[in-house]
């Protein structure tokens, strides 16, 4: 009885807090600071130049960043459940370079593109079975592994680059969705970014990554296979970064040793961005699809006004270390008010 | 001596030993000269700025963080160093040497207060001032480099100096590995680090301090890495806005082969300068024996993953040992 009257004295408080802690709440919520962000790129940049607001540059400007946010996609898994892949773009060009030598070989479209996922499925299994078999942290497999599957494509293709593919397979990375301007590549990450989100939180092995991040030993005592879960999310990064390997080789339609360097931490720094906890737990997949658009549409925006490469660098590490201070310096402002409250 | 054999085989520091002097067997059968003094000099001298950052990194991670931004920080503080040489020819190599150490303090100390009152995980900050510093470091530049005759002789002979008969850069690495070492061995805070790492609540409760720790240990990397700065850009004779990218990579790399582990509060120094020399080993010892340039980053790669591998299979059996032992 005691208890329900103060479960309705909390559901009053909180109807009773004024406009500004509402407006606090929500601001604090990382989601809603992205959107915000967002809005505000496409309300600066379509001010600021005329070409901005135009469809068919909206549309095209996605082919810069669509593979990265491919990769992006499983790295939340693994992220949530406190692993890392550091060893993605290593992976890419690796299946990158297979897809060549098999094209130079001769192989037609479907068994290239076969090739190439099957590559990234291996590598990922590779680093899965270090991390999970032998129980060695994944960012320290995945920094062995980085150099190691680089440095096997640098070791066959020295120097050179296939550049020989047949002409069907420049549609993944070039082609439009029927007549219209919407780039394949784009439909392919939306379509993705749907099943990885139902995945995640419409699954049963979602809600099992979540309990995993929140604490793996608790996960294990009720019986969520954590290795197994942890496995399968390593294997999921080798493959998108086998998709990515099969859209970025057929878009810039060459593979070279040095193809994607450091794709890795731009991968990471979309799904930190998008709001998924380093230390595991937190996050969404709607986070990172807007951390996607709202970072490549600021670079598309800034290269439209002239800016150097290098400040739009610098605006991404800003935007990194905002996006989690102004929550966190909200939240202290709240709290100090509840305490002046409480004291009044 | 059963028993002797066994704590020796029980200690990761010896494994590490082992492992580089299996490396260096295998060198000297295909390359008899490697192991002349002049390359063992050479390859030390390589090594050096590796372990003093390695050790510094080594901090970071013992309270179970990590800093992603060292390369960044060492290219900073690099260019503004050479940039004040450049403009300032007479300016004593002294005081352009310890603005290069305040610069990096004060970059790492930014990463530090970040990290401790702002509250922002170590990865997610030093991700993002990864590439501030870089792209600063740029933006100061203007993107110019600074090249050897722009620097002065003076400043290029702080590694290249010879003390005792060894070079500069070597003395200041053994000067910063026994700093270190007394810091982390005997001084209380030294001690709090490796508390910090093992287990946060318990350290509260005595009294650690986990803001200062994690803020101390930052700036200390810091200053480190500006060190590393000068060092960098005067022995290449260059301050170029792409010095040291991908550096953090390879100080992680030297943490872990000497057994830190990732999660934090447990590892030690020795390990760490172990695993740094042990990188550099592989490194000066690729081109001796004729294998194309083209090779070495797969076999560096498969070189350090088999290590660490070899490693952890080493601690599982000891493990199993002690157990074992304990059940009789």
């Amino acid at each position: 009885m005691s208890k329900k009257l103060e479960n309705v004295n909390q559901t009053r408080l909180i109807n009773d807090s004024g406009l500004l802690d509402k407006i606090i709440e929500n601001a604090t919520k990382w989601e809603f600071i992205l959107v915000f962000l967002f809005v505000g790129v496409i309300i600066f940049f379509s001010n600021a130049s005329p070409y901005f607001l135009d469809y068919f540059n909206m549309m095209n400007t996605t082919f810069n960043f669509m593979e990265k946010a491919i990769m992006a996609l499983p790295m939340i898994f693994a992220i949530m459940c406190g692993d890392i892949d550091i060893s993605i773009a290593s992976t890419l060009a690796l299946s990158s370079f297979a897809m060549g030598l098999a094209s130079s070989m001769g192989a037609g479209t479907p068994e290239i593109v076969a090739i190439g996922l099957s590559v990234g499925v291996a590598a990922g299994v590779f680093n899965g079975l270090l991390v999970t078999g032998l129980k060695i942290p994944a960012i320290a497999v995945t920094l062995g592994s980085q150099s190691l599957f680089r440095g096997i494509s640098q070791a066959f293709l020295e120097d050179q680059a296939f550049t020989d593919y047949p002409e069907s397979f420049g549609y993944f990375g070039q082609g439009y969705a029927g007549d219209s301007l919407i780039p394949f590549e784009l439909v392919l990450f939306l379509v993705l970014a749907l099943i990885m989100g139902f995945i995640l939180h419409k699954t049963s092995y979602g809600r099992k990554v979540y309990a995993i991040g929140n604490s793996s030993t608790a996960a294990r005592f009720s019986g969520v296979p954590v290795n197994r879960i942890r496995f399968t999310n390593l294997v999921l990064n080798g493959l998108f970064a086998g998709i990515a390997a099969v859209l970025l080789t057929s878009r810039i339609g060459s593979t070279r040793p040095n193809i994607a360097v450091g794709w890795d931490m731009e991968a990471i720094t979309l799904v930190v961005l998008g709001g998924v906890s380093i230390s595991g737990g937190k996050g969404n997949i709607f986070g990172v699809i807007v951390a996607v658009f709202l970072l490549g549409y600021l670079k598309f925006g800034m290269g439209l006004l002239n800016f150097s490469a290098k400040s739009m660098i610098i605006t991404t590490g800003f935007l990194l270390i905002g996006a989690v201070l102004i929550p966190e310096l909200l939240n202290r402002l709240k709290a100090k008010q509840k305490l002046m409250k409480q004291q009044a | 001596m059963k028993n002797k054999l066994e704590k020796i085989l029980q200690n990761r520091e010896l494994n590490l030993v082992f492992l580089i002097l299996i490396l260096l067997v295998v060198v000297t059968m295909r390359a008899p000269d490697f192991l002349e003094l002049k390359n063992v000099e050479r390859i030390v001298n390589d090594t050096a700025i590796l372990i003093m950052v390695a050790s510094g990194q080594f901090l970071v991670i013992l309270t179970g963080g990590i800093d992603l931004s060292v390369g960044a920080i060492i290219a900073f503080s690099g260019m503004a160093a050479s940039m004040v040489n450049q403009y300032n020819p007479e300016m004593p190599v002294s005081l352009i040497l310890l603005f290069g150490i305040l610069v990096g303090t004060a970059l790492g100390a930014f990463n530090g207060a970040c990290v401790a009152y702002g509250k922002i995980p170590p990865v997610i900050t030093t991700l993002g001032t990864m590439s501030i510093f870089r792209g600063l470091t740029f933006t100061m530049s203007n993107g110019q480099w600074v090249t050897a005759h722009e620097m002065t002789n003076a400043y290029m002979d702080i590694p290249k100096g010879r003390m005792l008969l060894i070079p500069n850069l070597t003395v200041w690495a053994i000067l910063i590995f026994i700093i270190m070492f007394y810091f982390i061995r005997f001084t209380r805070h030294g001690r709090e680090i490796y508390a910090i790492g093992g287990n946060k609540i318990a350290a509260h409760f005595v009294g650690v301090s986990e803001k200062k720790v994690s803020f101390m240990v930052f700036t200390i990397l810091g200053a480190l890495c500006g060190v590393a700065g000068v060092m960098w850009t005067a022995r290449y004779a260059a301050a170029v806005n792409e010095t040291a990218a991908g550096f953090e990579l390879q100080t992680i790399a030297a943490c872990v082969l000497g057994g830190v582990s990732m999660a934090g509060g447990s590892g030690a120094l020795t390990g760490v300068v172990l695993g740094a020399l042990f990188l550099g080993i592989i490194n000066n010892a690729l081109p001796v024996v004729n294998l194309s340039p083209f090779y070495q980053m797969a076999i560096q790669g498969f070189v350090v993953l088999a290590a660490i591998v070899a490693n952890v299979l080493m601690e599982q059996r000891n493990e199993k040992k002690i157990l074992s032992g304990r059940r009789q």
